[in-house]
């Protein structure tokens, strides 16, 4: 497999640099602890080696190229998208009008349902059909997700790899980006956590927020979580098999879901059950006005964690019964 | 796919007219629409241009529409400039009784290129859809008349003897 250049990586979000999966570049993470942190002692074997490693992985994370988003083919497959949401998902959608009309801004979500996440469809349906195809709107996705085989078409729903270079670039087009800070310790969470915001401390997309002076909109979704039972993370697993390291993936999901029974990994993905999906679009959050010309960065996270949560608890009070609604 | 709906309103057709030429009025009484905004200068005839939007299933779904036939007072008829692809009509006839209109209300709707998935999608979508219409209908009828009464009873007061 071809090694990609660094023009190529830095285009793809990547530091040309640096290990290509570094959290520190990703645009969710601070991460503090001591297994992030590069060695200061320089690479030892089998650090080079599991460099050479994610190299070539990161080799098949396609570069992230914002044109690469056709709303042609999205319009073209809004029915498509309709119908599974409306007949599987039973989807709803609020509170769209908080999202300013035009103009960049960053949609904030938590995110559920595994790697067949069922918000993410529920949201990007309702967003193009609300403000038309033609705004700009990008999701951005674990660099795993677009380095799938046969996930490709992804990228023209305007999915690209989530690093803080590729957020900075499409806000700086004047998009719509939304993106998920939980990743993937918030999507594979037990079934029982399935009503707590969990952005595990990811403070990037505040700064994201703050870099480019554009509002904040939190996008808080219930349901996702009932799509499967979600026994585990796996997160010794993965630090033992070192996918954290190789993959940039801190978790190794264990569930219960259709057609595998016990799912490890959900890498296959598996068929969601029908829960019903509800969304709420919370007010935008302009962080100068709101926190004044220099804002703490944890106090506007803490803000937004908490103002999400409350939400959160709220349509989980007006759920009745599991995956019903 | 296209659905249409239809109702006799014991109003004149220039009352009638004036109910479904105003934008103002589409929230109150459209069901299903969250969104019917002037988007150009002009607020009717034809080149008025409106956002529209229709709850329909997990969506809102609809576009920036163009009116492209307005014959006072018969028919008003829009097509979409973006979005999912429609064209509305609103058809107002006068009874031989000379005391009521008969109102269609059309509206032909779909995704071209969207393939077998979107003839689906229209047929599922369809019986929501027309039931919006007749709904709609149904409260269009409910405010014209009452406006029709009001202005019968403003008459009869003007022309009582005092």
């Amino acid at each position: 497999m071809p090694t990609q250049s660094a023009s190529a990586r830095s285009r793809n979000g990547h530091h040309p640099n640096g290990t290509p999966f570094s959290p520190a570049e990703d645009v969710f993470g601070e991460h503090d602890s001591a297994s992030d942190r590069a060695s200061a002692d320089g690479p030892s074997p089998i650090e080079r080696l599991l460099r050479a490693v994610s190299g070539t992985i990161s080799s098949r994370v396609p570069v992230a190229d914002l044109d690469e988003r056709d709303p042609d083919y999205i319009r073209e497959s809004l029915p498509a998208q309709w119908l599974l949401a409306s007949l599987w998902f039973r989807g709803e959608v609020r509170g769209l009008g908080n999202i300013p009309e035009e103009g960049p801004v960053l949609l904030v979500g938590n995110h559920s349902g595994g790697n067949m996440s069922p918000d993410s469809l529920v949201f990007t349906l309702a967003f193009s059909t609300y403000f038309g195809v033609e705004r700009r709107f990008y999701q951005l996705a674990h660099n795993l997700v677009l380095s799938m085989p046969g996930l490709g078409f992804l990228r023209k729903y305007g999915t690209v790899a989530a690093s803080a270079q590729n957020a900075e670039r499409a806000l700086a087009s004047g998009a719509a980006v939304l993106v998920y800070p939980g990743g993937d310790r918030e999507v594979h969470r037990p079934s029982w956590e399935a009503n707590t915001i969990d952005f595990d401390g990811r403070r990037g997309f505040v700064r994201l927020a703050l870099e480019h002076d554009v509002p904040i909109v939190p996008v808080v979704a219930i349901g996702g979580q009932e799509t499967a039972l979600f026994l585990s993370r796996g997160e010794g697993l993965s630090k033992l098999l070192m996918l954290d390291r190789l993959f940039r993936l801190k978790v190794l999901p264990l569930s219960i879901a259709a057609p595998w029974g016990l799912n490890v990994g959900d890498m296959l993905g598996h068929i969601p059950l029908p829960a019903k999906i509800t969304v709420e679009v919370l007010p935008a959050i302009d962080l100068r006005e709101q926190f004044g010309p220099d804002p703490d960065v944890a106090e506007v996270y803490d803000h937004v964690t908490t103002t999400m949560q409350e939400t959160l608890d709220a349509l989980a009070a007006e759920r009745r019964l599991p995956i019903l609604g | 796919m296209r659905v249409q709906a239809g109702i006799d309103i014991a109003a004149p057709p220039q009352l009638v007219w004036d109910f479904v030429t105003d934008p103002t009025r589409y929230l109150h009484f459209m069901n299903g629409v969250t969104r019917w905004e002037v988007a150009s200068d002009q607020a009717r005839g034809c080149g008025a241009r409106y956002r529209t939007l229709m709850r329909v299933g997990s969506a809102e779904v609809g576009g920036l529409v163009e009116v492209v036939e307005h014959e006072e007072p018969r028919d008003l008829a829009w097509t979409s400039v973006t979005g999912v692809d429609q064209r509305g009509r609103w058809r107002l006839r006068e009874r031989a009784d000379g005391a009521r209109t008969r109102v269609e209300l059309r509206l032909q709707y779909g995704v071209a290129g969207a393939g077998l998935l979107g003839w689906v999608a229209e047929q599922v979508a369809a019986p929501a859809v027309r039931e919006n219409l007749r709904r709609s209908l149904r409260e269009l009828k409910r405010q014209a008349e009452h406006e029709q009464a009001r202005a019968a009873a403003a008459a009869r007061r003007a022309a009582a003897p005092r």
